[in-house]
């Protein structure tokens, strides 16, 4: 993934600082521990979980708490430093790759529950602190946080926010900004703000969904206040074999127009599923062409009812095989096929590219033929696993680095789904963020005065342009040397015929 | 359409101040029209709509009735509840508004179901935000930054939304409490998995409405008792409740809608309350002035005029000042000419 990589924009670039000076002024302001600057401390700072790309920073801060953070970021402030916030570094679109001027500034020390209110049912919380942390200390309530990403016991909540992390179970019950219900943010000249509160309709809630999945272009968030769910009694999950993928694509059209709302709704293809089973044994149909999980939770009852009538569905629409889970160690191994899709990419091939795109549900069909034949075309395999419930495509390209060639056809390979993405009424990202890798993409999404409108925005936070410089939304520039071209609507690009 | 597009292009350049208006249903709210009509209800219809992928799009001059008659045909429904005070609400005015009605507590708002618009800007530039579909984070979330904009960031064309199947079950349940037993019990029942849908206490009754699985229902009324309601006189009772049609409502003394954390005991305030949204939204008819209702609010609170009153001064909770400045620089960016709804979020803005 080096092509785009290779491009550096002069308006994402800043000219070096004295990097003695600063890391003398850096180490006036936090504790020696809380700073690292060797290149020995700094390589496990070079990339997110997209390893593809790689840079070294200056300096990182650890920081550990919020007087470190503002004092930080006055500095570089008034230096002219870029600075790149960073949580747990699982993110998967390079959003928090270094910026080689710049330092790394990282919350991952800033993990402590400030306060846990079960009658209010909210929890606020400091950035640090890994998702599955948070329902771990509301289970004694009979409480929960909601969104789960995969990385769910990694991840922090910060980089959430930063992300808009979804999770399996979002369809039923949101993303993060559906669970967050207010942000303390530290702007880059050191300024605090409050956005949102306790109460729905507290001043600045209308700026919370834009400071959530700003990847860290817009504030650093020191403080987040999010609601917590009362935890399903029980929940069992449907496993049920296809002969057709489409087919499968139609029963998950048709659970959703009866008016269920599974909790989690997910189809894997066969080559996921045959590259999963050997590592897992989730007891998967490997004759099955696709394989769809339907979970329900909720009380007891709730969950038989739900239950029924989606088996009833799923048989309706040729279904070839169906078990339900009968107790909770079923139902996990049931899951964990679906979970370790991702390793068994790893496992099975030297290298693997995980994407990212977000269609209407119908056209499921389609993409996958789509993809088959680019499969063909680039001479690469891929895995599909999907998020039926809302449209969120992950194609898991499969390739070798050290053969030459094959990462630049991968990167190919990607783009042309993201654009089929775009082309067939959906986005170039459901949920991993833009980042460093999406950049190309972002081009063809967008027009040039969307684009404007977000470098705009971008300024009102941040108008020196310090904070992550280079990520989530591309310059003009660099659309222009891509030569990437904006897919209006799914519509081929003609830019001066608009549809009205 | 096209020629009604142009029309509202050339209308924002003249570079006059504009006031731009769906039905009218909700003139009364925010600060007073300032500026030349914009008239949407021409640019309506609905242009996408299939059920079973939970999203429904339309033109913002759709009326609100249009489309909930389209969901309904289906089974499907906007589950934020939007509140139609009269039928001429559309669904451009009803984002723009960013009000929600009583399933707000559990189902979310406006902002939460918003997937998309399409918008026409200062410049007279159409631009799209968001999407069609569930999971989009490519760009920053503009689309959720206009619920609740009242029109001051531009002419919202389209707006998309998530839309949800109506409840498999519905019951209603009534209990004699008195107001601080109420919020209590309303909290700690929000605690548990019960699929409760809508609260209101008013006069010494709490109603409760759930909604969801017939068995999970059925399992509730058993578990918290009361008395149930008939089912029709409760459809209209949360009817009622949303259009705002309850005798609580009528008459000119000032109302307040002032949103709290859910837990947050009885206000010591003058004049007649009604709760919903699990104890997070007070109702207040009200004489008493913004400082006194804020000061006995609790700092976490946010007071807004929703009716009535002197709307001169501003109706809604001004944001610290870094928040405004922010304000300020986002309207630049949408509204670089100051055209659009002068006065109706902010008297200055």
């Amino acid at each position: 993934m080096t092509t785009s990589a290779s491009v550096i924009d002069p308006a994402e670039d800043f000219p070096m600082a004295d990097r003695t000076a600063l890391l003398a002024a850096l180490a006036r302001l936090v504790p020696p521990t809380a700073l690292l600057t060797t290149e020995d401390e700094l390589r496990p700072y070079e990339c997110d979980a997209l390893m593809a790309y790689r840079r070294l920073p200056l300096a990182v801060v650890l920081a550990e708490d919020e007087a470190q953070v503002v004092a930080v970021l006055r500095l570089c402030h008034r230096l002219g430093v870029p600075v790149v916030a960073r949580g747990a570094g699982t993110g998967l679109s390079a959003g928090a790759l270094p910026h080689a001027h710049g330092i790394v500034l990282s919350l991952a020390r800033m993990q402590r529950m400030l306060h846990l209110d079960p009658l209010s049912r909210l929890a606020v919380i400091e950035p640090g602190m890994r998702n599955l942390a948070i329902s771990e200390a509301a289970a004694a309530h009979g409480l929960y946080y909601a969104p789960d990403p995969s990385s769910q016991i990694a991840c922090s909540i910060g980089g959430n926010v930063a992300e808009n992390s979804g999770g399996v179970h979002c369809l039923k019950y949101g993303l993060t900004v559906h669970n967050v219900l207010a942000l303390r943010v530290v702007l880059m000249d050191g300024e605090i703000i409050e956005l949102g509160g306790m109460a729905p309709d507290a001043p600045g809630s209308e700026l919370l969904a834009l400071m959530i999945g700003s990847e860290g272009l817009l504030g650093v968030v020191t403080r987040v206040t999010v609601r917590l769910l009362p935890k399903p009694r029980t929940a069992r999950v449907i496993l049920a074999g296809f002969a057709d993928i489409a087919r499968a694509g139609e029963a998950v059209a048709a659970v959703i127009a009866a008016g269920l709302i599974p909790a989690g709704l997910e189809l894997m293809d066969q080559a996921a599923t045959r590259a999963v089973e050997p590592f897992v044994g989730a007891g998967y149909d490997l004759e099955a062409a696709a394989i769809l999980l339907a979970e329900a939770d909720g009380t007891a009852e709730e969950v038989e009812e739900e239950i029924a009538a989606m088996r009833a569905i799923l048989e309706r629409h040729g279904a070839t095989s169906l078990r339900v889970s009968t107790s909770e160690a079923e139902r996990l191994k049931f899951w964990a096929g679906r979970k370790a899709a991702f390793p068994a990419a790893g496992r099975i091939s030297p290298d693997y590219y995980c994407m990212d795109g977000t269609i209407p549900r119908r056209h499921l069909g389609r993409m996958l033929n789509a993809i088959a034949a680019m499969e063909k075309k680039y001479g690469l395999g891929c895995l599909n696993v999907f998020h039926a419930g809302d449209g969120n495509l992950h194609p898991l390209i499969l390739y070798d680095a050290n053969v030459p060639g094959e990462l630049e056809r991968t990167e190919a390979f990607g783009a042309e789904i993201l654009r089929r993405s775009i082309e067939l009424g959906g986005t170039i990202t459901g949920e991993h963020g833009v980042g460093f890798e999406k950049l190309g993409s972002m081009c063809e999404q967008f027009s040039s005065d969307e684009l404007q409108i977000f470098h705009a925005i971008k300024r009102a936070f941040d108008p020196a342009g310090l904070l992550n410089p280079g990520k989530a939304v591309p310059t003009l520039h660099r659309c222009a040397e891509l030569g990437r071209m904006h897919v209006h609507r799914g519509q081929l690009p003609h830019p001066e015929l608009e549809r009205f | 359409m096209e020629t009604r597009l142009e029309a509202f292009r050339e209308k924002i350049g003249e570079r006059r101040p504009l006031c731009i208006r769906g039905g009218g249903s909700k003139d009364f709210h925010g600060g007073p029209q300032q500026g030349e009509v914009l008239d949407t209800t021409g640019y309506a219809g609905i242009i996408d709509y299939t059920p079973s992928e939970l999203v429904l799009t339309a033109r913002c001059g759709t009326p609100l009735a249009e489309i909930n008659s389209a969901l309904a045909a289906r089974r499907q429904m906007l589950a934020f509840e939007p509140p139609a005070f009269s039928e001429a609400a559309t669904i451009g005015g009803v984002v723009a508004a960013g009000l929600a009605g009583p399933r707000r507590g559990t189902a979310g708002g406006v902002r939460d179901h918003l997937l998309g618009v399409r918008l026409m800007d200062g410049e007279g530039r159409v631009l799209n935000f968001g999407g069609q579909v569930m999971k989009n984070v490519a760009g920053f979330d503009v689309s959720r930054l206009m619920a609740g904009s009242l029109g001051t960031l531009g002419l919202m064309l389209e707006v998309s939304l998530k839309v949800l199947p109506m409840p498999r079950c519905e019951a209603t349940l009534r209990f004699e409490l008195p107001q601080a037993r109420a919020i209590e019990a309303v909290n700690h029942w929000a605690g548990e998995p019960l699929p409760i849908s809508a609260s209101c206490w008013r006069d010494g009754v709490l109603h409760l409405r759930l909604s969801g699985a017939e068995a999970a229902v059925a399992a509730a009324c058993a578990k918290l008792g009361g008395e149930k309601t008939g089912a029709d006189e409760a459809a209209n009772f949360w009817a009622d409740l949303g259009a705002q049609r309850m005798a609580f409502f009528a008459g000119d003394a000032p109302l307040w809608r002032v949103s709290v954390p859910s837990a947050t005991p009885v206000l010591d305030l003058p004049g007649p309350t009604l709760i919903e949204w699990g104890g997070a939204l007070r109702w207040l008819r009200c004489e008493a002035d913004r400082a006194l209702i804020e000061s006995r609010s609790g700092a976490a609170a946010a007071v807004a005029l929703f009716r009535g009153g002197d709307r001169q001064v501003g109706v809604f909770p001004r944001p610290a000042p870094a928040v405004q400045t922010i304000f300020r620089r986002l309207k630049t960016v949408f509204d670089p000419h100051g055209l659009f709804n002068r006065g109706r979020l902010f008297p200055d803005f």
